[in-house]
């Protein structure tokens, strides 16, 4: 009787699932000590207000931007300290007993599923909302409340991936969790449905947002920038969110009938009675393989605009470059197979997508060849965005060689799974997406603060990262070639693959130094911002954004700028007309909302009750947010008014100082 | 004046300095390597051997491109460098159809040659063709369970687990099944690797060339106990198996329908054992019970709906 109506209450949560064994549970105290300490200090210092006000309820995209990226970074240290943990195991083989299987392969899961979803997506998604809207001279994202929701729903997946620190456990099955490994049958702990349900809150966010952005470089570029006089990181932008759209939609389909088979008993991907594994593996490849260019064509972006600044000249060959970008776009779709040539699809089927694949080399070894000839002609400045293009193209064009060498699916039948395919996404991923994100934040941070990064310790943390990186990875390339998998806890000895580990992992270490350098450079630079302050153009820039005050103000521009030509801010320095002062007319910006935020946190709360079987918490949770959003839309009263004497005011104040 | 030998003499000191560490890391790395056995490079059969060489064709075409980029990549951004001010500056130089011609050609040509020799190797190297000799082939079937690997010789009447005898020269016929999550059947010295799938059959064939033992793996995580799923391929002459096979089939272990399922009871490191096969149908069996509706699989009945652990 007792526990009927504990089970109708807490549904399969009980107390034994907040006990953890040791690392885990340090981890878990480390978190939620961090998070009160925080508290501790909002309260002291009376800054909940503050928070609130400035940030949790704002809807300015540069605002939301911030978020994201302060989310992203906290996640990549949860992500790195992952690796440590699994190169951990690996050197000591397993003999000191650090982890469980159990947990080392809860490790790896979370360790992917982090990185690619909380601090790749995050950080891609932060950009776009820092620089989307100035670059296409716009005073603000097409949907700005949507915009909220999806950070917060991005936030709440956050958090829902990092609870099984606390209770319950996380998935063991990979971070793509295939099934049947996936299945009731085989995980039917809490693990996969926290993984499903954090994805799944955050996959909408990253689709609302896909829409959002996507509407807005279609619909509010400033007057006079056609699509082909639009930066070319707006175009790369476009590309990514069009493969946003097209493919999340198929990830919540295909964790939606995972989650069906688990709460219901269904067999879409069960191994018997009528379901099927193979089908899941294939879906979950036709939304994964355009998730790697989700990430990495921004990335491109974000170079192909640093090289053309830091060269003082125009990109080369920018039709080509938006050719090149559509390509990708494209065939990204066509290739998925290329992730299981070993299921035994048979060889035209396997040939089919092998070509494809390389097919892709071709646009994206153009785009190498023009961001070097962007180069050719200029006055190359070696700031730190720079030295990150510099190792990007180094380390992208070796994955490049390596992906080639995969694609070939008889080559690949020697690689796959193997820790060769590790090296080689990493050397996508990190190389392409991370530095590309680092390059981007170092060009763009005086943008947003009014100062900038010091420079010193940043190429120091850029040293640190490039001898790290190929220490971590090229040990994983030679690990492949003796037939290591990935996910392995232990190993013979006798195979001497320890001595490759231990390599791999003093480059781990490296890395983690190049990320506390960045962390300091952050640090040192904040306190030295009086000697960097500098003023809104640093860089001697190309593109709209650098037409705007550092820090922008809420509405970007006072008044919108019209456009003639690609690289506007160049021409209109070029151009020089003396500006009359300008009529400043009425503003009205989006007023702050903190609906964003609660659907947010209810969404939390229905991801932990599916989790957890509380079934009437399920309900609550999901009528509560349907009233949240109908409240929401049937307001009218959204929006403020900024008056063209406040404006004139600001402005003036402005170029005064 | 002084400013300038200040200068040079950093750039001496950095060039130092990256040496030095260019040359620690390559020494690591070789230090770590040398007197490895690597499998993939050094293979041992006749199938891992043609793949072998298709991994170096397509290296070498792929470093075609890669090192004419890293020469171009640093020979112009040194060549280019804000401080040489004898370089030509052309802000507005942003297209040149020639040279984009060029590196939109060059890669097509490239590409068409690797898509040329992918028709071909895929075609070749498909995991189901069987081979081309005049020695009967062995057949092996194949099934990954929690956490070992049955092998059954249905021709020989006996079966294995956790390794796998074969005779050198002679075509190996795989098939392979899973009575468990995914895995992936890997020997790497002999041939890339195929999935094994629960209620499905794939197949491998591959050949071994000499006599010696190697490593087989599997490569798809699958439990708790996937890094123990390892087993040793012993590659001997025709007569020895032979001898093998025959005294096999008197082996004491008896695989019937209740030792299967006693066998299939998750476990590890579960020791080499060699068994005289009385249910010859039992690869069928075990890919059927996926087959029929609300069977072995159906999840309800493994665990309760509140799924609590098992």
């Amino acid at each position: 009787m007792l526990s009927d109506w504990q089970q109708l209450i807490f549904g399969r949560l009980t107390a034994s699932d907040f006990v953890h064994d040791p690392i885990m549970a340090g981890a878990g105290i480390g978190m939620a000590g961090a998070l009160v300490l925080a508290m501790i200090g909002l309260t002291y210092f009376k800054k909940w207000k503050w928070l609130w006000q400035n940030w949790i309820t704002s809807l300015d995209p540069k605002k939301i931007g911030v978020m994201y990226i302060v989310v992203a970074v906290i996640m990549l240290l949860r992500g790195l300290a992952d690796a440590l943990l699994l190169r951990a195991q690996q050197i000591t083989n397993g003999s000191t007993e650090v982890l469980t299987s159990d947990h080392f392969q809860q490790i790896f899961s979370a360790h992917g599923t982090i990185m690619i979803f909380f601090v790749a997506m995050g950080l891609i998604f932060g950009i776009f909302n820092l620089i989307i809207p100035a670059q296409i001279g716009a005073r603000d994202v097409a949907f700005p409340f949507l915009n909220s929701v999806s950070f917060w729903l991005f936030a709440a997946g956050m958090i829902l991936i990092n609870a099984p620190l606390i209770v319950g456990e996380f998935s063991t099955a990979g971070w793509l969790a295939y099934p049947p490994l996936s299945e009731l049958q085989y995980s039917p702990g809490v693990g996969v449905d926290y993984w499903i349900w954090s994805l799944q809150i955050a996959g909408i966010g990253s689709l609302l947002s896909g829409i959002n952005f996507f509407v807005t470089i279609l619909k509010m570029r400033a007057p006079g920038m056609t699509m082909m006089k639009m930066p070319i990181f707006v175009w790369s932008a476009l590309s990514s969110l069009s493969l946003v759209m097209f493919a999340f939609p198929i990830l919540t389909a295909t964790l939606g009938m995972l989650s069906l088979d688990r709460l219901m008993g269904m067999h879409f991907f069960t191994s018997g009675a009528g379901g099927n594994p193979m089908l899941y593996v294939n879906l979950i490849w036709a939304w994964g393989h355009p998730e790697v260019y989700i990430l990495a064509l921004p990335a491109f972006g974000i170079f192909s605009e640093i090289v053309a600044t830091f060269s003082g000249k125009r990109l080369f060959g920018y039709k080509s470059m938006v050719v090149a970008l559509i390509a990708i776009t494209v065939l990204s779709f066509t290739v998925w197979l290329h992730h299981f040539f070993t299921m035994g699809a048979g060889a035209d089927v396997n040939t089919f997508f092998g070509i494809m694949t390389m097919v892709i080399a071709i646009p994206t070894g153009v785009k190498v060849f023009n961001w070097i000839f962007t180069m050719y002609r200029g006055r190359v400045r070696f700031t730190t965005p720079m030295l990150w293009f510099m190792g990007f193209i180094v380390t992208f064009t070796l994955g490049g060689l390596t992906g080639v060498l995969m694609s070939v699916p008889a080559a690949d039948f020697q690689f796959h799974n193997s820790l060769f395919l590790v090296a080689h996404f990493h050397n996508m991923i990190v190389g392409g997406v991370v530095f590309g994100v680092f390059a981007g934040v170092t060009y763009w941070f005086p943008k947003f603060t009014g100062f900038t990064l010091n420079e010193r310790l940043g190429k120091y943390a850029f040293w640190l990262w490039i001898v790290g990186f190929l220490l971590a990875f090229v040990p994983l390339y030679i690990l492949g070639f003796m037939g290591a998998t990935r996910r392995l806890d232990h190993y013979d000895p006798s195979l001497g693959w320890q001595g490759l580990f231990i390599v791999a992992g003093v480059g781990v270490l490296l890395i983690c130094l190049g990320v506390a350098f960045q962390v300091l450079q952050v640090i040192v630079s904040i306190k030295q911002r009086k000697e960097n302050r500098v003023g809104s153009d640093p860089w001697n820039g190309r593109t709209l954004e650098w037409a705007t005050a550092s820090p922008p103000e809420e509405y970007n521009f006072a008044v919108i700028p019209t456009v003639t030509t690609r690289d506007a801010f160049w021409e209109m320095k070029k151009a020089k007309h003396h500006e009359v002062t300008p009529e400043y007319a009425d503003i009205w910006v989006p007023k702050r909302s903190g609906v964003g935020a609660i659907i947010g946190l209810l969404s939390l709360i229905f991801g932990l009750a599916i989790i957890w079987h509380i079934i009437w918490l399920v309900v609550v949770s999901f009528i509560a947010i349907v009233v949240a959003i109908i409240m929401r839309v049937t307001s009218d009263d959204t929006e403020e008014k900024i008056s063209a004497a406040a404006i004139t005011k600001r402005e003036m104040n402005r170029s005064a100082a | 004046m002084r400013k300038d030998k200040k200068r040079n003499l950093h750039r001496v000191w950095q060039v130092v300095i990256s040496s030095f560490v260019t040359v620690v890391i390559i020494a690591l790395l070789v230090f770590v390597t040398v007197g490895r056995d690597i499998p993939v490079l050094n293979p041992q059969g006749l199938i891992a051997e043609q793949e072998r060489n298709l991994i170096i064709i397509t290296t070498a075409m792929g470093l075609f491109v890669v090192i004419p980029v890293f020469i171009m990549l640093f020979a112009v951004a040194w060549r280019y460098r804000a401080s040489n001010r004898r370089a030509i500056y052309r802000p507005d130089f942003e297209s040149h159809r020639g040279f984009e011609a060029l590196w939109w050609g060059i890669p097509c040509v490239i590409i068409i040659i690797l898509g040329i020799i992918t028709v071909v190797s895929t075609h070749a190297l498909d995991p189901y063709k069987p081979l081309d000799s005049n020695v009967k082939p062995v057949k092996v079937q194949v099934i990954a369970m929690e956490w070992k690997w049955l092998f059954i010789y249905p021709d020989k009447g006996i079966a294995t687990l956790n390794y796998l005898n074969i005779p050198k020269d002679t075509p190996i016929d795989f098939t392979i099944t899973s009575d468990a999550p995914m895995n992936s059947l890997w020997i790497p010295a002999l041939a890339g690797q195929v999935y094994a799938m629960s209620g499905m059959s794939t197949q491998l064939h591959l050949m071994a060339n000499s006599v010696g033992t190697y490593n087989g793996t599997s490569s798809n995580i699958s439990g708790d106990g996937f890094a123990d799923m390892t087993f040793k391929v012993n590659s001997m002459n025709e007569s020895d198996f032979t001898t093998w096979a025959t005294t096999s089939t008197t082996s004491r272990n008896i695989l019937t329908q209740d030792e299967y399922k006693t066998l299939s009871v998750p476990s590890h490191n579960n020791p080499e054992t060699t068994y005289m096969l009385m249910d010859t149908s039992l690869y069928n069996e075990v890919i059927m019970k996926y087959m029929s509706p609300g069977g072995q699989s159906s999840d309800a009945s493994n665990t309760d709906a509140s799924g609590a652990k098992r």
